[in-house]
């Protein structure tokens, strides 16, 4: 198949149109039409995708099942993955059926819902997939806009202010992100990614408005991606968007921009800066460095305070989220499989956490921490899956959340000491705040009595937790499959990192001689 | 072999936790005991049948698994088999052993569930699960998989003590123990990293080997330059003080009697808290290298050994009281590794586990027999209504004060390991170390006695009606109390020789290669003669150097530990004063006459000593208000500084700015917000679309795409 990314990337689209098209009424077996048709849709491109991974080849570091062509005005299609992309394409198909499942006992529009949803599964893909940049443009920015109608439509009671809140801070991005990639253009004479990749920047400092830019041109497009991405990653002081963001976002969509959206941003990094702009990255890496250390004893701190349990969960995202950055950053082998494979692993926990909300949302109705206790009496099944992602989101050897926080650990100590102690303290806060919130819901004696008649999970949601207990504990003792694919890749992309920070370095003493 | 062992406690947790409603709840209880027996006895196999001399470097490793590998990282699951593991082995799973079959009787009705529940399963899959992890740590060879045994068993240990999960208490007690480890492992994790990014890996086996060239390696690690070698064993040192409770992390372990009084006995005295005491000597080719940062570990442990005496002085509840035992004699354990005699800090492990497991199960039974009452001061008498258990505990506390004959090697077992570590800590040159475990020595037969006293001699105290249904507890019970007896009474004659015998003898025991001394180097004539007409008076440490038969000559890695060639704590101890031998038994004499002064002659007295010195007996009491001070530095200004960030950081600051400049500069947001929601959506799709059009354009000008 020649065209097996684009099958993957539009089969959602396509039945998001047929829906559109076809489906008529807003009555029960509309809905539940609707619903099938979403979960047929995901399913099947998740098992179609199933082919992509089949047929890669770790081996090859190159971008591989590559597909190019043309399209509006001269503007070209292309896609590919390679072994940093491949696993954020399933990663994406991987949960989105498990979103739509989750999503069963939405009656509001149900249509819209799922075509929503299923536009948004294709746009993400698009991004992890697209290899010209206006392309990843037009994927990026266009992902936000079914997340915007989803938080704004299906939302909770404060969903204006939170899209709102969302919107300012990703458009301050995307602007100076559309500015970079126009320069970029300007300069390397191509919107080719593939191309852009082996374009050197330049990289002689300059003074701009009496300030001295040291790294130049690379440092200033560094700046600009930076906005983008480190809003979407979200790294402090940038994230106060997602806890509001979460909060009023229905639990099928806390999942999605928790397990996915997430990770463009971390993707962006290690697409664009990192290999773009090497010097810029080099200039600004110190900087990254602190945010994300700041940002995991801070959001860490923050977590421990909450009163809404997706609030915390929120914070507590964006903790793992500077691990994330910090193993980019340190720009070596273990720092960026690390990061990779804390994103992969995030997507499960912190979706499955999210995923725990939702089940006694549906149930309470309320996210107030204060209004649970107790549920392991009458919910053991609840209160196991939960423990389990608890422990997980702690890094709990054994399970998939330890061996990115590890890696990226590790990574950052060869680098920065102080960086790295500052970081690993968060593991006692993290510890702190998942324990207290698990405490305070599940145990102690039952007493509220609105609580007495509370039933444990449906068969539907063991359903929906059972593949990523599945993944979390496998991932976790097992990391080869996913340490494997990533690895040549990595290593490749941290080689060119060197060579081309070295080549800076060689031409910086060549000028002043 | 090793893998049957190391994954029985495994199947067996899975199978009695997820199995019982397909099998029954008695028949998940006896597959996960089985088990448990089978890794027991197979331990107990491999410990006796174990040859170090037959594999190269006395170990041998079974490699069960890839785990973690990126760039030159590569771990693997896999068993490192040594003496050190072996003694592991068969201390874990005897003890994993008995106490499953004591949970039998002693979890058989519990007032804390109501009728119908189903807790025992859970009980004793938690117990196997945590004897999984807890092997792992043992068996690891390469210092991630330790780590994850190490949080394994902090796992196991946060889901027993918090087993009651109604009751607040206990809930606080498990976040508590969890959280408080979680700050060693800060230091742990710490460690490891370093390590990784000095010596390129973490499999025991390279680190080992490059213990030397660690130790002259200087690293700059914060605000300065340190040795590597001094670095990475201070900061694992970290991680050992957090799970064996030693001061300064030592808050967490008394809490922790909230569990189930067998999770006491398996977790929290035989087995988990003397991990950190495994890691050092697991560790002993670094710390051989780092004498600033084992001076560090014989001064914290020598305080703790002390401090926590003086704690459980007056503790009146029965568990805590053993608690800070457990605490004071894992002190004793880090003086010895902290001179650099890991074979005694092993042996005292070793024996401890037999007897502090047995006590705690005795005070199980003497619980059991209460109803629950854990408050010594209502018991008292107790001796003729459950004889079996006042017997268990007699020989128990004969132990844990070291009775024994002194100038010769009978005795009960702690007779020979902890007088082994206080010789060792005189030998050592630490006198500050000696000291403080001679008095710590003399407070800790005076505790153990008050506890015999108190609880089954005098009067009967407390609520009538429970000492009339006060009763013998059951054969699955007692039986588990036996079997440790023995341990308590011969681990100690029968094993002294391998674990604290002369150099040859400890050096064959854990597989380090040894030579006659002046085998190389000059004038041991003198000394070989000495030492021919038996152990003369002792040298000092330094001149009695040629005083010995034979010398380790091993290199790093080689054998289960690594003792330098000048380091000869071993042999010195062995030829230490006579009145060093015999300081803890006078010790001893003096704590239990004080003891029965106090609390059989004279029954009046300790309450009137309370009067007189009260702020004393406060500060005691109160555990030298350790609690209270973290309470007041730590948890509460942490919850206050992340209020404040969220509030005032996130709140005013970063939303204001970012909401403030927005609305500053772009007044037209503001009437963006107050419009309907699909208003701005648009908006932002047209922006995009606008930038599209933009590039496009831009491109089309520059000559199209290409």
């Amino acid at each position: 198949m020649d065209n097996l990314l684009s099958i993957v990337t539009f089969t959602p689209a396509l039945a998001a149109l047929i829906l559109a098209l076809f489906l008529r009424g807003d009555d029960k077996a509309a809905q539940q039409n609707a619903k099938w048709a979403a979960l047929f849709a995901t399913t099947v491109t998740f098992l179609i995708s199933l082919a992509i991974l089949a047929n890669f080849d770790p081996a090859d570091t190159g971008f591989q099942f590559v597909e190019e062509g043309e399209w509006l005005l001269g503007l070209k299609y292309k896609m590919g993955v390679d072994g940093i992309s491949v696993l954020f394409v399933m990663l994406t198909t991987f949960i989105m059926p498990l979103v739509i499942l989750a999503s069963w006992d939405v009656t509001h529009r149900v249509k819209e819902y799922m075509i929503a949803f299923l536009l948004l599964e294709t746009l993400m893909l698009g991004v992890f997939m697209a290899l010209d940049l206006v392309l990843f443009y037009l994927f990026f920015e266009a992902g936000l806009i079914p997340m915007f109608l989803i938080i704004g439509i299906w939302g909770g009671k404060d969903r204006i202010y939170a899209s709102f809140k969302f919107f300012l801070y990703t458009f301050l991005g995307s602007v100076l992100m559309l500015v970079a990639m126009v320069a970029m253009y300007v300069d390397a004479g191509t919107t080719d990614i593939e191309r852009l990749l082996t374009h050197q920047f330049g990289s002689e400092s300059f003074s701009l408005l009496g300030v001295q830019i040291v790294g130049g041109m690379q440092t200033l497009m560094w700046l600009a991606f930076f906005a983008s991405f480190a809003v979407k990653m979200p790294m402090w002081p940038v994230h106060t968007w997602l806890p509001d963001a979460h909060v009023q976002a229905p639990t099928a969509g806390s999942v999605v921009l928790a397990s996915i959206l997430l990770k463009m941003g971390g993707y962006g990094f290690l697409r664009f800066s990192l290999p773009m702009f090497p010097v810029g990255s080099e200039v600004m890496g110190p900087l990254v460095l602190w945010l994300s250390a700041i940002a995991i004893v801070y959001t860490s701190l923050v977590a421990l305070v909450q009163e809404d349990m997706k609030k915390l969960i929120a914070y507590s995202s964006v903790a793992h989220m500077g691990f994330v950055t910090m193993g980019i950053f340190a720009a070596n082998q273990q720092g960026i499989d690390g990061a990779i494979f804390q994103m992969i692993s995030h997507g499960f926990i912190s979706g499955a956490l999210f995923l725990c909300v939702g089940v006694i949302y549906d149930r309470m109705h309320t996210r107030e921490i204060d209004a649970y206790g107790g549920l392991v009496n009458r919910m053991p099944a609840y209160a196991l899956i939960f423990m389990l992602f608890t422990m997980a989101n702690v890094g709990l050897p054994g399970t998939s959340g330890f061996i990115g926080e590890f890696l990226t650990l590790m990574a950052v100590f060869q680098v920065n000491t102080w960086v790295a102690a500052v970081a690993t303290s968060g593991v006692i806060f993290s510890a702190a705040y998942a324990l207290w919130l698990y405490r305070r819901v599940v145990f102690g004696d039952l007493i509220k009595e609105s609580l007495k008649t509370i039933t444990d999970m449906s068969r539907r949601e063991r359903a929906i937790f059972a593949p990523l207990v599945v993944a979390t504990i496998f991932f976790g003792v097992y990391p080869a499959p996913i340490l494997d694919t990533i690895g040549p890749s990595v290593a490749a992309l941290v080689g060119q990192y060197e060579t081309a920070l070295a080549q800076a370095e060689a031409a910086l003493q060549l000028a002043s001689n | 072999m090793e893998t049957i062992i190391l994954f029985a406690p495994l199947v067996g947790a899975i199978l009695c936790g997820f199995g019982w409603k397909i099998i029954g709840e008695t028949a998940a209880m006896w597959v996960a005991t089985g088990l448990l027996f089978l890794a027991a006895i197979l331990s107990w196999v491999v410990f006796l049948t174990f040859d170090p001399t037959a594999h190269p470097g006395g170990h041998y490793t079974v490699s069960i698994l890839r785990w973690i590998e990126s760039g030159s990282l590569s771990t693997d699951w896999a068993i490192r088999m040594d003496r050190l593991t072996a003694i592991m082995l068969i201390v874990v799973t005897t003890v994993s052993a008995l106490v499953h079959l004591y949970s039998f009787g002693y979890m058989a009705h519990d007032d804390n569930w109501r009728e119908g529940e189903v807790y025992r399963p859970r009980f004793f899959a938690y117990l196997s699960f945590f004897t999984f992890a807890m092997l792992m740590l043992v068996t690891a060879d390469n210092l991630v998989q330790m780590f994850f045994g190490w949080e394994g068993v902090g796992v196991a240990s946060y889901l027993l003590i918090g087993f009651y999960y109604r009751k607040p208490s206990a809930n606080a007690a498990a976040i508590k123990a969890f959280v408080v480890n979680r700050v060693g492992d800060f230091g742990f994790a710490l460690g490891i990293f370093g390590l990784f990014f000095l010596v390129d890996s973490i499999n025991f086996s390279d680190v080992f080997a490059a213990a030397p060239t660690l130790a002259e390696t200087q690293l700059s690690f914060l605000w300065t330059t340190w040795n590597a070698a001094e670095l990475i064993a201070f900061l694992l040192f970290i991680g050992a003080m957090g799970k064996s409770a030693q001061l300064i992390l030592h808050t967490w372990l008394p809490d922790a009697m909230e569990g189930p009084t067998p999770v006491s006995a398996l977790i929290h005295a035989a087995t988990m808290v003397t991990a950190g005491v495994f890691l050092v000597c697991r560790m002993s080719p670094i710390m051989e290298f780092a004498p600033h940062a084992t001076a560090f570990i014989t001064v914290l442990g020598a305080t703790t050994a002390f401090f926590a005496a003086t704690v459980g002085l007056v503790q009146t509840d029965i568990k805590r009281v053993i608690a800070y035992s457990t605490c004071s004699q894992l002190g004793y354990m880090f003086v010895a590794a902290g001179v650099g005699l890991y074979s005694a800090a092993m042996f005292h492990l070793f024996t401890h586990a037999f007897f502090k497991a047995m006590l705690f199960l005795g005070a199980g039974s003497v619980i059991h027999a209460m109803h629950h009452e854990q408050d010594m001061m209502n018991y008292g008498g107790l001796r003729k209504k459950i004889p079996y258990t006042f017997w268990a505990m007699m020989i128990g506390t004969l132990a844990i004060t070291g009775v024994g004959i002194p100038l010769t090697y009978i005795g009960f077992a702690g007779f020979l390991s902890k007088d082994a570590i206080i010789e060792g800590a005189y030998a050592g040159g630490s006198s500050y170390g000696f000291w403080l475990l001679v008095v710590a020595a003399a407070m800790t037969s005076f505790y153990s006695w008050r506890l015999i006293f108190l609880t089954f001699f005098g009067a009967p105290r407390g609520d009538k009606h429970t000492h009339e249904h006060a009763h013998e507890s059951p054969m699955v019970m007692l039986i588990p109390l036996a079997v440790l007896a023995l341990g308590a009474v011969f681990s100690g004659m029968v094993w002294k020789k391998d674990f604290f015998g002369h150099t040859n003898e400890v050096a064959a025991f854990y597989g380090i290669p040894y030579e006659e001394a002046g085998a190389h180097g000059e004038g041991h004539g003198d000394g070989e003669a000495k030492a021919d007409a038996g152990h003369g008076e002792a040298k000092d440490g330094k001149g009695g150097k040629g005083g010995h038969h034979y010398v380790f000559a091993g290199q790093p890695g080689e054998g289960a530990l690594y003792i330098a060639p000048d380091n000869t704590v071993l042999d010195d101890a062995h030829e230490v004063p006579k009145w060093v031998k015999v300081a803890p038994f006078v010790a001893m004499l003096l704590g239990f006459a004080l003891s029965w002064l106090f609390y059989i002659v004279n029954p009046s007295l300790p309450g009137r000593l309370a009067e007189n010195q009260r702020p004393l007996y406060l500060f005691l009491k109160n555990k030298w208000y350790f609690d209270e001070l973290y309470d007041a530095i730590f948890v509460k200004p942490l919850i206050g500084v992340g209020r404040f960030f969220w509030r005032k950081g996130d709140g005013n600051v970063i939303d204001g700015t970012i909401n403030g400049v927005a609305m500053g500069i772009i007044p037209f947001f503001t009437r963006l917000a107050g419009r309907a929601q699909s208003g701005y959506i648009f908006t932002y799709a047209f922006w995009m679309v606008v930038g599209i059009a933009v590039l496009i354009t831009w491109m089309t000008i520059g000559g199209g795409a290409e």
